[in-house]
């Protein structure tokens, strides 16, 4: 690995210099260094906790590093708030966007920095000079539209405007690609590429390799909260990238032997939902087998949660059945699915799976409160519970002083591994997970899919949702693609690529090659 | 969890503006006509006289300026339970200040003892982080021992005052537009189908009207312009939808919390003033009588918007003035009731909803039945109008609203995802 | 983690720094209206410490603690009823009404009333849950309606020819005296006061442990708890959160219905206009003080009632005795600005906790500490 020759004379767009930041109990940055030049795209690195996040709001001024510098275009600069970092031209398009849904785009991109017309917000100005700018650059949108009604690449635009609008001449792009699918991710690389040849300077912070290595010119490895590397990606292949940003080999999630039987585990025949006149799903239909792993893939809001919250029993479908084993159970309460052997890994953990001002035996009991051993009868068995929670700890891994922790208080990592390791416990016959690696660091990411292969060795049916196509490539036996509610495709995990996958999540296959 | 109302977001869209005036329009005649059927039945003059319009506007200015407060506060992301008791304050203020230096100083204190209120609240809900109906709940019990204790040690031993009320306020001037009035209250005198009617709530607009309510419909069309056609509007209303986008953007959020709340108490402290300077001219314990919180339910039925909110609050105003001057008419409202329920409850059936329609049709026939039974509402039940009506509309209108996307929920700076 | 004492501890320290601040504000106060603070105080002390108060006090803290516990079933499920005013007092009305015009042997007469108290407090309150559950409409709003109507009939029917007759000798009227087999005996509790403490304070007691128990050991305990710490995660887990809002808004109710029990029943025997009223509103800020456990509220009850009594001296010395509610105002709003910086305190204190004992520089922590990765 070859260092890139600093040759360049003309200052550096931006610069960090020995950047640490702690929190309580944590050092998220140490000594970080980092230079990007203008007019060129530099991509950082790094698993997920490594710390790339927290360096990014230092350069936008969210926080203030506790230690090191910021120099724009060869000045030092110290920001208190993101109004600052506006000023010297810096944006951030953050990975989870940060839009008014009741808002239009217009107003979501003139907030805060708003043309006036003596007293009053002069309207039609922004609307004309929003115009301009998306010409400009390629990226039109509606400015009266509800950010609302707006699908994820649409507003992803409206971000980027955002900070195009305030004369950002450096942009931060904080895991653009996680939401979209390959043919968006080709046409935001080609975007970036005409704000580059305008002399714009675009930090890309990203853990999908192979993107990273065909859009940057620079990459930086962050690790454990410092910069390891700076390289060229010319003389870096995506396997010596991985190494570096984990210190060792890579995991692949790939299973190898099949243990799918011919038990149906769980059945849904012409599933629908309808809502206010807008049909959320439409004939679903499929079945999982006791030891099958059945993927399904899509750009997220294509009807993924409505699938899970309708086999959940949080909804109810307007059409179809849903059978668990020899019983159907389509109007069956989730207490009754639960008790029957389903367990959820939910997507949004935080939100659906866990109490976070409680302590960790109380979250073991979450969702199995009707059942032994959390339960006697009526009556809740709290010895028995912490007994179990004190087993879910060791066996399954998770880092904690003790039980009586409040979940807050562990990492995303470790609540995951709590999680699983829950709804494990109850010995389910169907488990649902939804996204149940996401925000894991790799090393607890390789121990939940071992979790899983193992679960399936031994009989269990798995619907696995995932946004990430490795993940749902390498362990399903089973794959379909969602697309507005229907099942459009099934494809088979083995010879799949995930160029494939994505054309027929975005349906382009569908319309004979035309990209969404 | 919601506060104030677990809205479901039903439609995609709100409805474009541009049918408004025709709609507006047609709503108004449609209730003249309501209430000019049921006075002829029912012989209720007084349903749509001048003076009970002009009652009925008068009442709707504490309700409307407390849900004005509540729209400031909770456009800006905060729910505010604690107008009842920054109207309070708002009167003792007004009592106080009135009856030594006038009515405007009253109107003064008023404002600044209702902003004070507020002021307790932003510190506990913005600064510190206390949940929005708790904090809410605690002012509304500080605010009425303050104003207790306040009254009890600045009114006893004035002549005219007492614990329990001040000494009289000198009255503030009214405006009437003289030959119009005159002729609208002979025309209503008349008892003309309709056209009376009409010519009642005209004249009870016109006629009579406080200096109070006329800056109160300032304030009104003051605050729509402000939220929505103004670049601190448009911020304040983003600190409700999105407050860590607006922080992103550079957007004080704390500052813009604590100016809306602030805001708020003052106005419901403003429409403590007409309470005490204008209706019962003196401060008298126990005069707000909850309007505080039917102003909350004029915000919700108006859907947190300006035009909405006055409607509600003068639907309440109505009940309130019909209550207080005229007992009698009261019982003409059962009809008024029966035929608007019967109306709501077939429109229910068209939209396919069979269980509602039911409910609403038994509630209708029952007050039909009430209504034909008796001949008066006895005044234990008059006094109930007010409440019931806010019931009842709450219940019919929630299920179509939308709140700002952020409301009642805590905001820190830094902690957005 | 701290130990046992320490969590004691910590749950201390915010109500008495709240105390603490409202004996300042209200020494200010005083001072500014010309009433020495240290004579106010040490007078209500003196007064408040007689035994005759202190069982006056005990008997106000009884009713005090239901209202609370009422108002704090409510508030476990993030449910506010504000409505325990108007629900108690329609429930006293009725049961009172009703003990009046029947006879049986005691125990029996006694447990009628009871159930009809809790009976009508419960439907009182379910009306607002239905309306929150099948139309949306904000238990806070409905229930302060509520209170109003409740108001309403309750003045309707305490009238000669409905539910009450004249009361000899005065201007009051009352439902109809209940028999003595409807009356709970007083308990001498007190050494040296002349008067007893209501017999209620069992069943109260009772009441108090039911709540504990229910809430910490059962399984619809740990469902109540749940939705009300995070409504999202107890659906996913199950839980039926339209089943448990009207529950909840019934059991709140039917504790509601109890709190003009000990009055009712150990003291006055009738409903009658002077009735004491405000009980709920009480209930409200003794729940927030005592931070809904049962030992936190019957602390706070006997604070409150400690102020409210001893206070009763102040008018004999030209004092006004409101001056008692500006500080009842200001601990309850001081006391939940402390617990809310306790509890942000107690969450930093314990991410950092669990960081250095771990011992990883792992950012990918929730958050709840404000610092995210």
């Amino acid at each position: 690995m070859r260092a890139v020759e600093t040759a360049q004379q003309a200052p550096k767009a931006v610069e960090l210099r020995n950047i640490t930041k702690r929190f309580p109990g944590v050092v998220a940055n140490k000594d970080i260094n980092l230079a990007v030049s203008r007019g060129s795209v530099h991509a950082i690195v790094g698993e997920n906790g490594a710390g790339k996040s927290t360096l990014m709001k230092t350069l936008y001024g969210m926080h203030r590093p506790d230690e090191g510098e910021i120099f724009v275009d060869g000045q030092k600069v110290v920001m208190h708030s993101p109004s600052d970092a506006i000023e010297h031209g810096i944006g951030m398009v953050h990975q989870h966007f940060k839009l008014a849904d009741n808002f239009t785009v217009l107003e979501n991109i003139i907030l805060g920095s708003e043309p006036h017309r003596g007293p009053a917000l002069d309207f039609a100005a922004a609307r004309e000079r929003i115009v301009r700018i998306a010409a400009d650059y390629g990226l039109e949108v509606d400015p009266d539209a509800l950010v609302e009604d707006l699908g994820v690449g649409d507003r992803q635009r409206v971000e980027i405007l955002k900070v195009l609008y305030r004369g950002a001449r450096t942009l931060i792009l904080d895991e653009p690609t996680a939401v979209l699918v390959p043919q968006e991710v080709d046409e935001l690389f080609e975007a970036l590429g005409g704000l580059k040849a305008e002399g714009l300077a675009i930090l890309f912070i990203s853990h999908k390799l192979d993107e990273v290595l065909s859009v940057a010119d620079e990459i930086t490895v962050i690790r454990r909260g410092t910069t390891v590397a700076t390289v060229d990606p010319k003389e870096v292949t995506a396997q010596q990238l991985a190494e570096l940003m984990v210190g060792s080999e890579l995991p692949s999630p790939e299973t190898r032997e099949s243990t799918v039987t011919e038990t149906p585990v769980l059945a849904l025949e012409g599933v629908g939902l309808t809502h206010d006149g807008r049909a959320l799903l439409s004939d679903i239909g499929f079945t999982i087998h006791a030891g099958e792993v059945l993927g399904i893939a899509g750009v997220e809001g294509n009807g993924q949660a409505e699938l899970v919250e309708t086999i959940m029993g949080m909804r109810q479908p307007t059409a179809g059945t849903i059978r668990l084993g020899d019983s159907e159970i389509t109007s069956w309460s989730t207490r009754a699915r639960r008790e029957a052997g389903i367990g959820y890994i939910p997507e949004d953990r935080i939100r659906h799976g866990l109490l976070l001002e409680a302590p960790l035996w109380e979250n073991r009991i979450l969702g199995h409160q009707t059942l032994p051993p959390s339960a006697k009868g009526l009556l809740l068995d709290v010895k028995a519970a912490k007994a179990d929670t004190e087993r879910i700890v060791a066996e399954y891994d998770v880092r904690t002083p003790g039980i009586d922790v409040l979940a807050g208080a562990l990492s995303g990592g470790n609540q995951q591994k709590l999680i699983v390791g829950r709804e494990m416990s109850s010995k389910p016959r169907l488990l649902i997970a939804a996204h149940p690696t996401r925000g894991v660091d790799v090393g607890a990411q390789a121990g939940i899919w071992d979790l899983l292969r193992d679960a399936r060795a031994n009989g269990l049916a798995v619907l696995l949702i995932s946004a990430d196509l490795d993940e749902l490539i390498g362990l399903s036996d089973t794959l379909h693609v969602i697309l507005r509610g229907r099942l459009v495709a099934q494809v088979d995990p083995a010879t799949v690529t995930p160029e494939q996958l994505g054309s027929a999540m975005t349906g382009a296959g569908q319309r004979g090659g035309t990209a969404a | 969890m919601s506060a104030t109302a677990t809205a479901t977001p039903a439609s995609p869209a709100p409805v474009r503006r541009k049918r408004l005036l025709p709609r507006l329009l047609l709503g108004v005649s449609a209730m003249i006509l309501l209430f000019s059927v049921v006075r002829t039945v029912s012989g209720a003059d007084q349903l749509t006289s001048v003076g009970t319009i002009s009652a009925a506007l008068g009442l709707a200015v504490p309700i409307g300026m407390a849900a004005l407060g509540g729209l400031w506060a909770e456009r800006s992301g905060v729910v505010n339970i604690g107008l009842e008791g920054m109207m309070i304050l708002g009167t003792w203020g007004a009592g106080w200040a009135g009856y030594q230096w006038g009515p405007w100083a009253g109107v003064g204190m008023a404002i600044a003892m209702g902003a004070f209120g507020g002021a307790l609240h932003a510190i506990a809900t913005v600064w510190f982080g206390v949940d929005h109906i708790v904090s809410g709940v605690a002012i509304n019990v500080l605010g009425l021992g303050l104003a207790t204790y306040l009254a009890a040690a600045t009114f006893v031993g004035v002549p005219g005052g007492g614990a329990t009320q001040s000494p009289p306020i000198p009255t503030m001037g009214t405006v009437t537009i003289p030959g119009l009035s005159d002729a609208m209250d002979t025309l209503a005198g008349k008892e003309i189908f309709f056209v009376s009617d009409f010519a009642g709530l005209i004249g009870g607009l016109i006629t009579n009207v406080s200096y109070i309510t006329i800056i109160a419909v300032l304030l009104l069309v003051a605050t729509w312009w402000l939220l929505w056609k103004s670049s601190f509007g448009l911020r304040l209303r983003s600190c409700g939808e999105a407050p860590y986008a607006a922080e992103s953007l550079g957007v004080n959020v704390y500052k813009y919390k604590s100016i809306a709340v602030v805001a708020s108490g003052a106005l419901a402290g403003f429409g403590g003033s007409y309470l005490a300077i204008v209706a019962a001219q003196q401060y008298r314990e126990g005069q707000t009588a909850g309007r505080g919180y039917i102003g909350l339910a004029a915000m919700i039925f108006g859907n947190w918007r300006p035009g909405g909110l006055a409607s509600g609050a003068g639907l309440f105003g109505y009940a309130d003035a019909l209550q207080l001057r005229n007992a009698e008419a009261v019982h003409a409202l059962l009809l008024v009731g029966a035929i608007a329920l019967a109306a709501i409850a077939i429109l229910s059936l068209r939209r396919g909803s069979v269980v509602s329609a039911v409910v609403l049709g038994g509630l209708g026939a029952g007050m039909l039945v009430w209504y034909l039974l008796t001949d008066t509402v006895p005044p234990q039940f008059a006094f109930m109008t007010p409440y019931v009506t806010t019931l009842l509309v709450l219940s019919l209108a929630s299920q179509r609203l939308r709140m700002p996307a952020a409301d009642g929920q805590p905001y820190r700076r830094g902690a957005g995802r | 983690m701290s130990g046992r004492l320490g969590r004691v501890v910590v749950a201390l320290v915010a109500p008495l720094l709240a105390i603490a601040f409202a004996v300042v504000v209200t020494s200010i106060i005083l001072a500014f209206t010309g009433h020495p603070p240290f004579e106010v105080f040490s007078t209500m002390i003196e007064y408040g410490t007689r035994p005759r108060t202190v069982t006056l006090t005990v008997n106000s803290a009884i009713t005090y603690y239901l209202s609370a516990l009422a108002v704090a079933i409510g508030f476990k499920m993030n449910l506010f009823n504000i409505g325990v005013d108007g629900q108690y007092r329609l429930a006293a009305m009725l049961a009172a009404a009703v003990g009046g015009a029947v006879s049986l042997p005691a125990p029996l007469h006694v447990a009628l009333i009871v159930l009809v108290a809790m009976a009508v407090g419960a439907f009182w309150a379910g009306i607002a849950g239905l309306l929150r559950t099948s139309r949306g409409v904000s238990e806070v709003i409905s229930t302060i309606m509520l209170n109003f109507i409740a108001t309403g009939i309750v003045a309707y029917l305490l009238a000669p020819d409905r539910l009450a007759e004249p009361i000899a000798g005065s201007n009051n009227i009352g439902t109809a005296p209940i028999p003595e087999s409807g009356r709970i005996p007083g308990l001498s509790l007190i050494p040296g006061s002349s008067n007893e403490v209501y017999g209620f304070i069992i069943l109260a007691a009772f009441v108090g442990a039911a709540y504990w128990f229910t809430l910490s050991r059962t399984r619809f305990g740990f469902d109540l708890r749940a939705t009300g710490a995070n409504q999202a995660a107890a659906v996913a887990s199950g839980v039926n959160v339209k089943k448990m809002v009207v529950t909840t808004m019934l059991l709140s109710g039917a504790v509601a219905g109890l709190v003009g029990m000990p009055q009712l029943l150990g003291a006055s025997y009738t409903y009658s206009l002077d009735f004491p009223a405000g009980l709920g509103f009480t209930g409200i800020a003794i729940a927030l003080l005592g931070r809904n456990s049962p030992i936190g509220i019957a602390f706070a009850a006997l604070l409150w009632g400690f102020l409210e009594n001893s206070a009763q001296i102040l008018d004999l010395e030209g004092i006004p005795k409101e001056i008692v509610q500006i500080m009842q105002g200001v601990i309850v709003l001081s006391v939940v600005i402390a617990y809310e910086l306790v509890r942000r305190w107690q969450v930093r204190r314990v991410a950092s906790n669990v960081g250095k004992q771990l011992g990883t520089a792992d950012e990918s922590s929730p958050a709840t500490t404000g610092a995210s990765a």
